[in-house]
C-alpha cells in the first residue's frame, strides 16, 4: 500500500525536480499546508521482528489517536523494514530522506542499526527519534540531530541497581546478558551504582547473542543473593525457563527489555518473582497511558510493552515539537531545537523531558511479575522520578568514565 | 565437581537434541548428496506445529507426545512435498540445491512470523517430566534426563531401520553407490523422498522435543541450523554413528567451551569443524568426501 503511494510520489518528485532544475528557478514556498512526512524505520522480517512490529503498532496507534494530524498539518506516515541488518537500514534511511523527503525519522530498533546511520542523519540534518539505546550517542559523541525519548542502556539499571541494594537488600550477585554492547551497558551501569551502594559483583557471564542453551552458563551461578540478566528480544523468556528448570531459586533483576510487559503472555510461571526496571509500565495510572493501552487492546488485541510506548511517546515529541515551531518543518535545525525543547506532562510513561545532550529525563519503574487469575502482570513496586542518563552522578565525572564496557567497570577482587 | 557433572550431563542431553536434528540431515546428505540448508526451518517448523497442538488452538488440546508426532508428521509430508516438486529437478546441481533450500527457508521463517507473530511462544514441560533429580548438591531436571532417554531410543530405532530391514540395506546402498544400486533395481529416487521425508520428520520432532528447553521463537531455525552443519561436518555425512558421535562431541564442546571459554564461545565450536575438514574431509565416520 504504502509502496505504491511513495513509489507514485517518487516520480512526482522526481519530475518536479528534473523541471526545477531546467528552469533554474528556486523551489516555491510550498505551504504548510503539504503533509508533513513522517517516516518508521522497523523491523519487520527476521528474529527482530517481534520488537520492529511493536513499533509500528505504537506510532500508528499514535497517529490514529491524532487522526494523522499533527499542529493542523496532514502527516503522510511511510514505514521501512530495514531487515534488522545495518546495511539494510541504511539503503532505507536514504530511501526516507531522499526519495520520500521525511521531515523526521522515528526509530530503528537496534544499535548497530543506529551507528550505522548516524554520520549520515547529522549530515542531512534529518531528526531522528530512536530506542536504540547505545549511550555514546547522547554522551561522549553525541549526535545533534538525535533525540532518544526512551532510556540508555543503563538509565534504568541505575535505579535497579539501587533498588536491589536497598530494598532487596542483596549484598552479592552475579550478572548475565548478552555478549554485546547493550548488554555491556545494562550490566555496568548495574555494577557502579550496585558496588556504590555496598554490594558486590561476584562474576560477569556473558553468553553470545545466539545462546540456544544457557545450561554451561546456569552451572555458574551459585553462592549468590541474586541474579541481573540483561536479555533482550526472545531470549529473557529462554533464559528464565532454563534457570528454573536448573532448579535455581536466587532473586532475578533485570532491565526493560527482560521484564518487558509484551513479554508477559509468552511467560511462565517462572517468570512470577522477576524485578524489572522500565521507562514504561503498563499499570501506571495517567489519562495518556489509559488510553494508549485501551487503543492497543482494541486494535491489536495485545497489552502494549516498552517498544509500542516508546514509540508512541516519540510520536507525541513530535506533534509537540511542531506545534512550537507552528506547523513549520522546512528548517530542521530549528524543529529538531523545538523537539529537544519540548517537555510533556502525561505521557504513557509519565512527564518527560530532554537534558542538553538529547537524552530523556523521566520515570523509571521498579515493577514484579505477580500471577494474576491466569495471566501474569508486572506490579509497579515504586517510581523512580526524574532519572537521567548520568543517574545521580555528575555528569562532567560520569562523561570522563570511559563507556559502560564488557571490562568497565572491572571486577573487584 | 558439581560443576563438572552438571556440564556433562548437559553437554549428553545437548548432543541427543543435536542428534534427532542432525540425524536426518546427515542421512540426506549421505544419500542425496543435498546441502540441504532448510534442515533449520524443518525444526522450527516442527517446534511450532507441536507448540499449536498442544497450547489448544482451534479447540484443539493434544498431548505433548502426541504433538510431537502429529507434527514430525505433518513436517514430513511436507519434506516429501518439497522433495517430489522443487529438489528432484535439480539433481546434481548442488548450487542450485543450496539456493533453493535456502529460500525455502527463507519463507518457512517468514511464513511463521506471518502466522504466529514475532513473540516467542513458552511450551511447558510435559507434567509428568516437570520434576528434579537430585545428586549430591547437583540439580538435573528430569526433562533433560529424558531427552538423552529419547535420543538413543530414536537412535536404536534408526540403526534397526538401516542394519536389519530391506528399507535400511536400500539406502545404505544408495549412500555408498546411488548407480550401482539402481542397476540391481533399487528404485534410489523413492529412497530419496523416502529419506527427506524421515530427515524432515526427525527435524520437527527434534524441535518440539527441545521446545520446552530452547522455546519457539523467529530465528530459531538460524540459530540451530549451523550446528547441524558442525555434527555432520564432524562426524561425516551419511553415517548414523557419524551423527551420533558428532552430537555428542559438539554437546561437550557447546557446554565446556561456553564455560570456560566464553570469550571464545565460537571458535571453540568451529574450530574443530576446521581441522575435521583440513585433516579428514570425509568426517571422522564418513564414507565419502563430499
Amino acid at each position: 500500500m504504502s509502496v505504491k503511494v511513495t513509489r507514485r510520489k517518487f516520480m512526482a518528485a522526481t519530475a518536479a525536480g528534473a523541471a526545477l532544475a531546467a528552469v533554474k528557478f528556486p523551489a516555491p514556498a510550498i505551504a504548510q499546508n503539504a503533509p508533513f512526512k513522517l517516516g518508521l524505520l522497523t523491523v519487520k522480517t527476521g528474529p527482530l521482528a517481534q520488537g520492529g512490529i511493536q513499533m509500528e503498532q505504537g506510532i500508528v496507534t499514535f497517529l490514529k489517536e491524532k487522526n494523522y494530524t499533527f499542529a493542523g498539518r496532514k502527516v503522510e506516515f511511510i514505514s521501512a523494514d530495514t531487515g534488522g541488518n545495518p546495511a539494510g537500514t541504511k539503503t532505507k534511511a536514504q530511501e526516507l530522506i531522499e526519495r520520500d523527503k521525511v521531515d523526521t525519522i522515528v526509530g530503528p530498533l537496534a544499535a548497530f542499526e543506529l551507528l550505522a546511520i548516524t554520520d549520515y542523519i547529522a549530515q542531512q540534518k534529518t531528526p531522528l527519534l530512536s530506542l536504540a539505546a547505545a549511550e555514546d550517542m547522547t554522551q561522549r559523541r553525541p549526535n545533534p540531530y538525535f533525540l532518544r525519548a526512551s532510556a540508555t542502556s543503563s538509565q534504568a539499571m541505575h535505579p535497579m541497581a539501587d533498588y536491589a541494594a536497598k530494598e532487596l537488600k542483596l549484598k552479592r550477585m552475579i550478572t548475565i546478558s548478552e555478549d554485546f554492547a547493550f548488554g555491556y551497558e545494562q550490566m555496568g551501569g548495574f555494577q557502579q551504582t550496585f558496588e556504590d551502594n555496598g554490594g558486590k559483583i561476584l562474576k560477569k557471564l556473558w553468553p553470545p547473542i545466539v545462546t540456544p542453551d544457557y545450561a554451561p552458563y546456569l552451572a555458574q551461578i551459585a553462592d549468590c543473593d541474586g541474579v541481573c540478566q540483561g536479555f533482550a528480544g526472545s531470549n529473557p523468556l529462554r533464559f528464565l525457563k532454563q534457570y528454573a528448570a536448573a532448579g535455581l531459586k536466587f532473586p532475578v533483576v533485570t532491565g526493560e527489555t527482560g521484564g518487558d510487559d509484551a513479554l508477559l503472555r509468552s511467560f511462565g510461571d517462572e517468570a512470577v518473582g522477576l524485578y524489572s526496571a522500565c521507562p514504561y509500565t503498563l499499570d501506571l495510572n495517567t489519562e495518556s497511558n489509559k488510553r494508549f493501552v485501551a487503543a492497543m487492546n482494541k486494535d491489536y488485541g495485545v497489552d502494549p510493552g516498552f517498544y509500542c510506548a516508546g514509540l508512541y511517546v516519540n510520536g507525541m515529541v513530535v506533534e509537540a515539537g511542531l506545534q512550537k515551531t507552528g506547523g513549520k518543518s522546512d528548517d530542521k535545525t530549528a524543529l529538531m531545537a523545538a523537539m529537544k525543547s519540548v517537555a510533556l506532562t502525561d505521557t504513557p510513561r509519565g512527564p518527560i523531558k530532554f537534558d542538553h545532550l538529547g537524552n530523556v529525563i523521566g520515570e523509571i519503574f521498579i515493577r514484579r511479575v505477580e500471577k494474576a487469575g491466569n495471566k501474569y502482570i508486572n506490579k509497579t513496586l515504586k517510581t523512580y522520578h526524574n532519572v537521567s542518563q548520568f543517574w545521580t552522578y555528575d555528569e562532567k565525572k560520569f562523561l570522563e568514565q570511559p563507556v559502560y564496557s564488557r571490562n568497565y567497570p572491572p571486577l573487584k577482587s | 565437581m558439581t560443576l563438572w557433572l552438571v556440564l556433562a550431563v548437559n553437554s549428553i542431553t545437548f548432543g541427543g537434541l543435536l542428534f534427532l536434528l542432525s540425524a536426518g540431515f546427515s542421512l540426506i546428505f549421505g544419500l542425496m548428496r543435498i546441502p540441504n540448508l532448510t534442515h533449520g526451518s524443518l525444526f522450527m517448523l516442527g517446534a511450532y506445529f507441536g507448540a499449536t497442538f498442544i497450547g489448544g488452538y482451534l479447540a484443539l488440546h493434544f498431548d505433548f507426545w502426541i504433538a510431537a508426532l502429529l507434527a514430525a508428521l505433518l513436517v514430513a509430508a511436507f519434506g516429501a512435498v518439497v522433495e517430489r516438486l522443487l529438489l528432484r529437478q535439480l539433481p546434481g546441481q548442488p548450487l542450485a540445491q543450496v539456493l533453493v533450500t535456502l529460500g525455502i527457508s527463507f519463507m518457512a521463517a517468514d511464513f511463521c512470523l506471518l502466522v504466529w507473530g514475532g513473540d516467542p511462544i513458552n511450551v511447558a514441560t510435559p507434567a509428568h517430566l516437570a520434576g528434579f533429580v537430585r545428586a549430591g548438591p547437583a540439580v538435573f531436571p528430569l526433562y533433560r534426563l529424558a531427552v538423552i532417554v529419547i535420543a538413543m531410543v530414536i537412535a536404536l530405532a534408526l540403526w534397526l531401520l538401516l542394519d536389519r530391514t530391506r528399507l535400511g540395506a536400500m539406502i545404505r546402498a544408495g549412500v555408498d553407490d546411488p548407480d550401482m544400486a539402481r542397476v540391481v533395481g533399487i528404485r534410489v529416487s523413492q529412497l530419496f523422498t523416502i529419506v527427506f521425508a524421515l530427515g524432515s520428520g526427525l527435524a520437527a520432532f527434534a524441535g518440539i522435543i527441545g521446545a520446552p528447553i530452547l522455546s519457539v521463537y523467529p530465528g530459531l531455525d538460524q540459530d540451530m541450523l549451523p550446528l547441524a552443519l558442525v555434527v555432520v561436518i564432524l562426524g561425516g555425512s551419511g553415517s548414523l554413528l557419524g551423527s551420533f558421535v558428532g552430537s555428542i562431541i559438539v554437546g561437550f564442546i557447546y557446554n565446556f567451551g561456553q564455560a570456560l571459554f566464553p570469550e571464545l564461545a565460537y571458535f571453540v565450536l568451529f574450530m574443530p569443524m576446521l581441522l575435521v575438514l583440513l585433516l579428514r574431509p570425509q568426517g571422522l565416520f564418513g564414507r565419502f568426501v563430499p
